[in-house]
């Protein structure tokens, strides 16, 4: 399918945000508290941060919120009735401002949600969500999505994808997915037709810096390697990089209980955290940190590409900027790259 | 730091010890531990401005500790922890040496735990003017305003722990929020989960923290976490006098007399 590719205007952007507004769409965009920006549900234009790189969390919370109920119950004398979770209560969502490695990273998260069972909720989630990806014109060091298949103008994932023609201000929209076309059939008059514009002038660069396939081959012989141990001294067990991950869908389930009524409530989840793996006996199968960050770059650098056939990194470099103490995602690859068996 | 890379040398060449702890440059601009275990590697150690991070966090690290004697650059904060932590039974003259480093960014080699208490207690633990108007600011809301305040702030947390695995004092092998039978604390990061785990974490440090803002730091979401903390301190300046970590003695927190002359605690 080619791709419908329109103009809007500069000062149109906002009015097709009022308008989607008007559609009873919730709006998830990037807002900015205390130097920190992420998506929250947004009324009005102005709030939303024009100027950032990437937001600290990633966009996948509108998806896979960190709680999120699954199941409510209620107890009596001889019978325990289980309410699950109504799909139909899901809303429709517009998520607006998408990085495209965040967008790309639905795709993976897709894989997992859908590996044997379907994840209904999910599904429902993301069914109804419609993704308003931006490409990026600037890139900071943490950066790289063209090494792991992206690039800062990538359009899967978005169902529209805006691009700042430079100064001018005025954008280009990739009209990529029917959810696109049924955005632009409610805001007709915002998106007009164009010649062919080629937007990569405009895009960041950013370099490639290893090869994700060489990486996934020499991952197989690995397991034991000292390097694990080497990088992960310093990892304090924490769970950010997990929690900033637009492909991280580890969760826990939790039951809360109030007298003879509760519910069952999915949580966020880390494999950083030793908790993670502790078994009732006592056992930890992941007993030291080389262990847990081992699985962490096994997992998405190697049983992800083998059983979803999808890689489980975007390259958007999140893990590195929250990282508290320096591990960098970046730099580890590269050196598994380089390192000599 | 010229004088820590050689003195880091000769202890691993001696193998007096098996690994120094200190800062190496990082990526980005920043800096990080690292563990010199081989004696040409003393190189790579760097002490400058950047240097923030609680290195005693790593003392208690169950790898870090199998590798034999530690040495660890510390600064005040840093000295001040293991100090606690020392009081705690959970590090010893007998498997760390302390290689001070004095705020003019000198090395100060102490013998033992004893004069780095002492080092230690000629500073006061003050909270600076930064920080001290924003707990005036915190202490002049009313109750309302400071709920909300709260909720708005701790909301955001995803409970990634990173404030926990940060701090040096957080060394428990099974936290009290890990506990489910009973559930102490509630997991979902909702926001009572949130709250709870923030208050419990709080409490807990009371009398313990040394106020280096490790936990303020580590939060990839910017939560001022540290502010609960700092008016713990505070408190604890105003009923009990100062504050400073010791080897031996009464503990603020866990000291009990039958004959206490306060009535609720017996």
């Amino acid at each position: 399918m080619t791709i419908d590719k329109r103009i809007v205007r500069k000062e149109a952007l906002e009015k097709l945000f009022e308008i989607l507004k008007q559609n009873n769409r919730t709006i998830f965009a990037p807002v900015s508290k205390n130097g920190k920006t992420s998506f929250k549900i947004t009324e009005s234009y102005s709030s939303i941060e024009k100027d950032f790189i990437q937001t600290t969390q990633s966009s996948k919370e509108s998806v896979f919120p960190r709680t999120e109920k699954i199941l409510d119950f209620t107890k009596s004398k001889n019978s325990l009735d289980a309410k699950p979770f109504d799909i139909l209560q899901v809303p429709e969502v517009i998520l607006w401002g998408v990085r495209p490695c965040d967008a790309m990273g639905m795709g993976e998260l897709s894989a997992i949600f859908n590996w044997d069972s379907k994840d209904e909720i999910y599904n429902s989630r993301l069914s109804k969500t419609t993704i308003i990806g931006f490409s990026c014109f600037k890139a900071d060091e943490s950066c790289f999505c063209t090494s792991v298949g992206g690039n800062p103008g990538n359009i899967e994932g978005s169902d529209i994808l805006f691009t700042r023609l430079g100064e001018s201000g005025d954008w280009l929209a990739e009209i990529i997915t029917e959810k696109g076309v049924a955005i632009v059939a409610i805001a007709q008059d915002i998106f007009q037709k164009t010649e062919n514009q080629d937007k990569n002038k405009y895009l960041a660069e950013v370099p490639v810096k290893f090869d994700r396939e060489t990486i996934r081959k020499k991952l197989d012989a690995f397991f034991e390697s000292e390097e694990w141990v080497e990088q992960s001294l310093k990892c304090i067990g924490c769970g950010a990089c997990a929690y900033v991950c637009p492909t991280c869908a580890c969760f826990d389930i939790q039951d809360e209980i109030h007298g003879k009524s509760g519910s069952r409530v999915r949580c966020w989840d880390s494999c950083g955290i030793s908790q993670f793996t502790l078994h009732t006996s006592g056992h930890n199968p992941r007993a030291v940190q080389s262990q847990r960050w081992r699985q962490r770059i096994m997992h998405k650098f190697s049983y992800m590409p083998e059983r979803l056939s999808v890689y489980g990194c975007t390259g958007c470099g999140r893990c590195s900027r929250a990282c508290p103490v320096d591990m960098n995602i970046l730099e580890h690859l590269i050196s598994i790259q380089e390192v000599t068996l | 730091m010229d004088e820590l890379r050689k003195r880091a040398k000769e202890l691993l060449e001696s193998k007096t010890i098996s690994v120094v702890i200190g800062y190496e440059e990082g990526t980005y601009n920043r800096t990080r531990a690292l563990f010199v275990e081989k004696p040409e590697e003393a190189s790579k150690l760097i002490f400058d401005s950047r240097c923030v991070l609680n290195l005693a966090t790593y003392i208690t690290k169950q790898e870090v500790k199998a590798k034999g004697k530690m040495a660890i650059a510390a600064t005040i904060p840093v000295m001040r922890s293991i100090i606690q932590l020392a009081y705690e039974f959970q590090v010893s003259d007998k498997n760390l040496l302390v290689l001070g480093i004095t705020p003019e960014s000198n090395l100060m080699e102490f013998k033992d735990l004893l004069e780095v208490e002492t080092y230690i207690h000629k500073f006061e633990i003050e909270i600076n003017a930064s920080y001290r108007e924003k707990l005036d600011k915190l202490a002049g809301m009313t109750q309302t305003e400071r709920w909300k305040f709260w909720i708005d702030e701790l909301s955001p947390c995803f409970k990634c722990y990173a404030c926990r695995a940060a701090c040096p004092m957080c060394y428990c092998h099974r936290c009290t929020v890990d506990f489910n039978q009973p559930q102490w604390i509630p997991v979902p990061s909702h926001e009572l989960g949130n709250l709870e785990w923030h208050i419990m974490r709080a409490v807990h440090l009371m009398g313990r923290c040394i106020d280096c803002d490790g936990c303020a730091n580590a939060c990839p979401l910017g939560i001022p976490i540290n502010l609960l903390n700092k008016r713990l301190l505070e408190d604890a300046k105003r009923h009990f006098g100062g504050y400073q970590p010791v080897l031996k003695g009464d503990h603020l927190m866990s000291t009990f007399k039958p004959d206490d002359k306060e009535n609720f605690i017996r």
